[in-house]
């Protein structure tokens, strides 16, 4: 057996451990990886998303402490000091020595901090590691006076990626940079100038063209002085000015460098010594260093190909790069600044759409070189794997808006065209997995290539891909209406369409079924259509809602009594166990911190509730598609740990939202401290108490596949979180699938929560008035709909089991007694399941 | 020559009684439910009220469609359909459930007792 020594544990070093597992089949190699971090690798090029959860797991790599396989050993967080290559032995700052058949340098770069006057003062950091970020946190919430800022130093996609994770923790972010525009690698004045815009409309703070000359103490903040003059009042500064390899231990070893730094490696990237190998940003292929993870990636494959038998070089890697944020899309490609020979340069400026689109082309303009976007990059994939191919039409037509996605669908593609350069994966290999592998999903699909699972920036090419190879991914609602629901709502809503009837003469087929009558009775509930048992409403319900109650196995009916909060005084509780006795029903507490009581008939059902409403319940909703519960810890008045008052909070909150439909049950819980006892991050929507104010948390759920919220705001005042829910849930309301509950919601949206907070929060698309007039509407409406049909002859008539003899209960339903409580009596039908 | 079979013939609730596009559960002399159903244009169906999947005496209160044009009930416990003309079960192989007969006279709906 020969030993793997692999120095440094980031996303390549990991890579390359994965690949050589796979390929060394008969087990020659004994890996032993040695890394500085104190875990194992984790996803650096999702760093800033650290901020929504501040939780290191939600960064994990799969697999990546190898646990149960024998023939790796990570030791973490112990650097390699030396390396003896006359010895062939490595040896750690903690003094531990390990020998090595091949060594594997993968050491990755390092934060570069120009050596501006004042730069390691304590409020200066870096941003590479979760450390990083957990040391950024907190200064950021040391207690200082008004609104706190910081200044990110550089411009480039790093220093605007911590401008972002700043204004995500509540601070107001600056950004130098020192070239006349942002992002000066990747995007061309034309684009510089919209994203500067973009940017600055998002409080970021933007100065270019400038240099930063010192930073100053000044109190507890601190002054960053500019060339131009500007002085900068702030808390904290960030540096983000380029990166350097990680070449120390090359050089102290006496391994050749590159001019510019960097391991020096030759294309199958061995270094001057051919038992030393140099992977990701620390190495220098051929005297290049590369910044971006795929190149790194094609280096981990080559070097596990070449130490398990087989072949392959380094090739020109795809240096495209596209980014989302807060909300603003920027994407380059291929020969962005047109240094190609004769290259032609066509760009798109629509100030009034904020897009920025430009195409290099070759001189005759037939071929694709390179390209930048702004504002707009969901052509990047399909325009990127064109590269160095025809265009299918005028680069002219290409980019105007209307000829824009149409003109370069997917189709257009050959089969070697890259889709997914992370992982490098072509459209022929995915449309092989789909046809002859039987992916029908982008799941199956991520999991049968890879494609899509490193930054997702391919993932919409996927669900095009799947759609070209015939698989349908339909949105129709059922065999009757061909649109999807959030479609169905916006029908109903510009028309004012009122009755299912006229909805499927005018926009559907057929009669309607058990899928789309219930959608659509739930919209119109959403819309202010009255109450839900109303003329021929009530034949569109499911049973659940048409009886205002749970249908069980034995035809029998659960009753759900409101308990807002989880909170009942002890003479409502004697309510609820009188009528539990009378009626001779089986009672248990729910999981949602309420009373279920379980066994009536529906003949029993309003004479239960004639009883609970005089005693001043109302219904629970546990039938609909609505508000369950919003569940509470005991909070500040009781809690010794509590910062707010949870249960008052839990209280208003479900009280607000009661009643409204949804296109699936929606969950929330209020928790008084960061203790979580109300578990308020496994809901749709969780609040969680800070000194400060109220964390909001969306898209979590329990269940099959549980999810924790991620956080959308922070800190914010009850009135501030109040008018934020109304616009999530009204926002979910009116655009999600039938069904579909806010987890998949969220993590389907385009442009994921950057977006969901672009709508909601900053009015991106303006629709926050009429999100906030239909909230006002609804809470101004509600009326329980237990009293409501109480009140309704013609309604209460409903509730008899048999038309022909009112009053007789149904004879099929029988109880036993089991630890002292009637449960059902099951009849015994045949089989007729086979 | 013709064979007369004798159809007895139920009474059971008004026609108004039932909207169109829902249901209604009948009791039977014998302790038989029988599920009965009006769509538009004065259809009647009636069905045994015995959803043979559960065992639950419930399908009245099933929604009331149509797949691909036949008019079916889906049972509200599991929702597999049933068409209403026949009873034969359209999710589940093998599996139907009774058909009654189903007139209005003089504005009152009658069910055939014994099918
Ligand atoms: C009664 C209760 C169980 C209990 O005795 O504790 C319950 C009972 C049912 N749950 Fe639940 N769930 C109950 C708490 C939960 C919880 C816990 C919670 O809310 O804190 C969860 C996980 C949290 C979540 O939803 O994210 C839960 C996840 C589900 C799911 C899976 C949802 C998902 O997104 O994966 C279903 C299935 C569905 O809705 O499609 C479900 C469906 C059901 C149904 C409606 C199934 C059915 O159609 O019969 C049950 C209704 C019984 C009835 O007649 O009341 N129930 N169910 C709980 C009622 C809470 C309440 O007071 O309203
Ligand atoms: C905020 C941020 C956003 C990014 N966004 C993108 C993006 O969108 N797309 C993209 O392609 N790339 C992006 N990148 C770059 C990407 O993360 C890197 O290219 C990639 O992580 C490089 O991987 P690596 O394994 O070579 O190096 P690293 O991830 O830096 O790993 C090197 C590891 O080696 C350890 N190490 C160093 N010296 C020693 C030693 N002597 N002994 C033991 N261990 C040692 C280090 O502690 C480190 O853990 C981003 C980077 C950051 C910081
Ligand atoms: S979440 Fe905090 S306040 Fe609420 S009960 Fe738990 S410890 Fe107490
Ligand atoms: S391009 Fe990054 S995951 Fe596919």
């Amino acid at each position: 057996m020969r030993k793997l020594v692999v120095v440094g544990h980031g996303m390549v070093a990991h890579r390359l451990v994965e690949a050589v597992r796979a390929e060394d089949k008969t087990g020659e190699w004994q890996v032993v990886v040695l890394a500085e971090e104190a875990r194992p690798a984790y996803d650096r090029v999702a760093l800033t998303s650290y901020v929504d959860t501040w939780d290191p797991a939600s960064l994990a790599l799969e697999g990546a402490d190898y646990a149960g396989d024998p023939l790796v050993e990570l030791r973490l967080g112990d650097a390699v000091a030396s390396v003896d290559r006359e010895r062939k032995v490595v040896v750690t700052e903690a003094g531990y020595e390990q020998p090595y058949d091949t060594l594997v340098l993968a050491t990755g770069s390092r934060p570069f901090v120009p050596p501006v006057p004042g730069h390691d003062l304590p409020g200066c950091f870096v941003y590479r590691t979760i450390e990083d970020l957990d040391a950024i946190r907190e200064a950021a919430q040391r207690p200082g006076r008004g609104r706190r800022s910081a200044v990110v130093i550089g411009g480039g996609l790093l220093g605007l990626e911590a401008a972002k994770a700043l204004r995500d923790m509540g601070l107001s972010p600056h950004v130098v940079e020192m070239a006349p525009r942002l992002m000066p690698l990747q995007v061309d004045e034309g684009g510089g100038g919209l994203l500067r815009r973009l940017i600055t409309d998002l409080d970021v703070t933007v100065h270019t063209g400038t240099s930063t000359d010192a930073i100053e103490p000044d109190g507890s903040r601190y002054i960053a002085k500019l060339g131009n003059g500007t002085e900068l009042d702030v808390d904290l500064v960030v540096f983000s000015a380029g990166i350097r390899p990680r070449d120390d231990l090359a050089r102290s070893s006496g391994l050749d460098v590159g001019a510019r730094g960097g391991v020096l490696v030759d294309d199958t990237c061995r270094t001057s010594d051919p038992a030393v190998y140099a992977i990701g940003e620390c190495a220098a292929v051929d005297g290049k260093v590369y910044g971006i993870v795929a190149p790194g990636y094609a280096m981990a494959e080559i070097v596990a190909a070449r130490l398990t038998g087989g072949e392959g070089t380094f090739p020109e890697p795809d240096m495209s790069t596209k980014l989302k944020l807060m909300g603003v899309d920027v994407a380059s490609f291929g020969d962005a600044h047109a240094a190609t020979e004769g290259a032609l340069e066509v760009a798109f400026n629509d100030a009034v759409a904020g897009t920025y689109k430009k195409l290099v082309v070759s001189d005759d303009s037939k071929t694709l070189l390179g390209g930048v976007l702004v504002g707009d990059a969901s052509e990047f994939n399909t325009l990127r794997a064109m590269v160095g191919r025809p265009l299918p039409a005028e680069p002219g037509a290409i980019l105007a808006p209307a000829g824009g996605g149409a003109a370069v669908g997917v189709d257009a593609l050959p089969d070697g065209a890259q889709i997914c350069s992370c992982n490098a994966v072509s459209k022929g290999a995915i449309t092989h997995a789909i046809t002859e592998e039987g992916c029908d999903s982008v799941a199956k699909i991520k999991g049968c290539t890879r494609a899509g699972t490193a930054c997702g920036s391919c993932v919409p090419l996927l669900g095009k891909l799947l759609t070209a190879c015939g698989v349908e991914q339909s949105k129709a609602l059922c065999e009757h209406f061909s649109q999807s629901r959030a479609e169905l709502f916006q029908i109903l809503q510009a028309t004012r369409i009122s009755t299912f009837s006229e909805m499927i003469d005018r926009y559907g087929t057929g009669t309607g079924c058990a899928i789309c009558k219930p959608a659509i009775a739930s919209i119109l509930a959403t819309l202010g259509n009255g109450h839900i048992l109303a003329g021929e409403q009530a034949t569109l319900q499911d049973t659940n809602d048409k009886f205002l109650a749970n249908l069980q196995r034995n035809g029998t009916y659960s009753v759900v009594p409101r308990i807002p909060g989880g909170e009942v005084t002890p003479e409502k509780l004697m309510v609820i166990a009188q009528v539990a006795m009378d009626f001779g029903l089986y009672t248990k507490i729910t999981g949602g911190q309420r009373i279920d009581l379980f066994g009536a008939t529906v003949d029993q059902l309003p004479l239960i509730w004639r009883r609970l409403v005089d005693a001043g319940f109302e219904s629970g909703h546990a039938y609909g598609k609505s508000l369950r519960t919003v569940k509470s810890c005991v909070g500040s008045t009781w809690c010794r740990y509590g910062v707010q008052d949870s249960v008052g909070l839990a209280i208003e909150l479900e009280l607000r939202y009661r009643g409204l439909r949804s296109p699936h049950k929606l969950k929330s819980a209020v928790s008084g401290c960061a203790r979580e006892c109300a578990e308020a991050r496994s809901k749709d929507f969780g609040v969680i108490a800070t000194d400060k104010g109220w964390n909001l948390y969306v898209g979590g759920n329990g269940g099959a596949t549980p999810r924790h919220a991620d956080l959308l705001v922070s800190e914010v005042d009850t009135e501030t979180l109040i008018r934020t829910i109304d616009r999530f849930l009204m926002f979910y309301v009116r655009t999600a699938d039938r069904l579909q509950r806010t987890a998949p919601w969220v993590e389907e949206m385009e442009g994921g929560l950057d977006h969901l907070r672009a709508v909601i929060v900053d009015d991106k698309l303006g629709i926050c008035e009429d999100l906030d007039a239909a909230m006002a509407k609804h809470v101004g409406d509600y009326a329980d709909e237990w009293r409501g049909v109480l009140e309704d002859p013609e309604k209460l008539a409903k509730f008899s089991s048999f038309v022909n003899a009112p009053g007789t209960p149904d004879p099929t339903i029988s109880f036993r007694r089991e630890r002292d409580q009637n449960v059902p009596v099951l009849l015994g039908i045949p089989e007729v399941k086979q | 020559m013709t064979t007369s079979i004798e159809r007895t013939w139920t009474a059971v609730c008004a026609a108004g009684a039932v909207p169109e596009w829902s249901g209604v559960a009948a009791l039977l002399g014998d302790g038989v439910q029988v599920a009965i159903f009006r769509l538009p244009g004065d259809r009647w169906y009636a069905l045994s009220n015995l959803d043979p999947i559960s065992g639950a005496a419930v399908l009245s209160r099933g929604i009331v469609g149509d797949a691909g044009g036949v008019p079916v009930v889906a049972s509200p416990v599991y929702k597999e359909r049933f068409d209403l003309r026949t009873g034969s079960c359209l999710d589940a192989e093998g599996v139907s459930v009774a058909a009654y007969g189903v007139r209005v006279t003089g504005g009152v709906v009658e069910v055939e007792a014994s099918p």
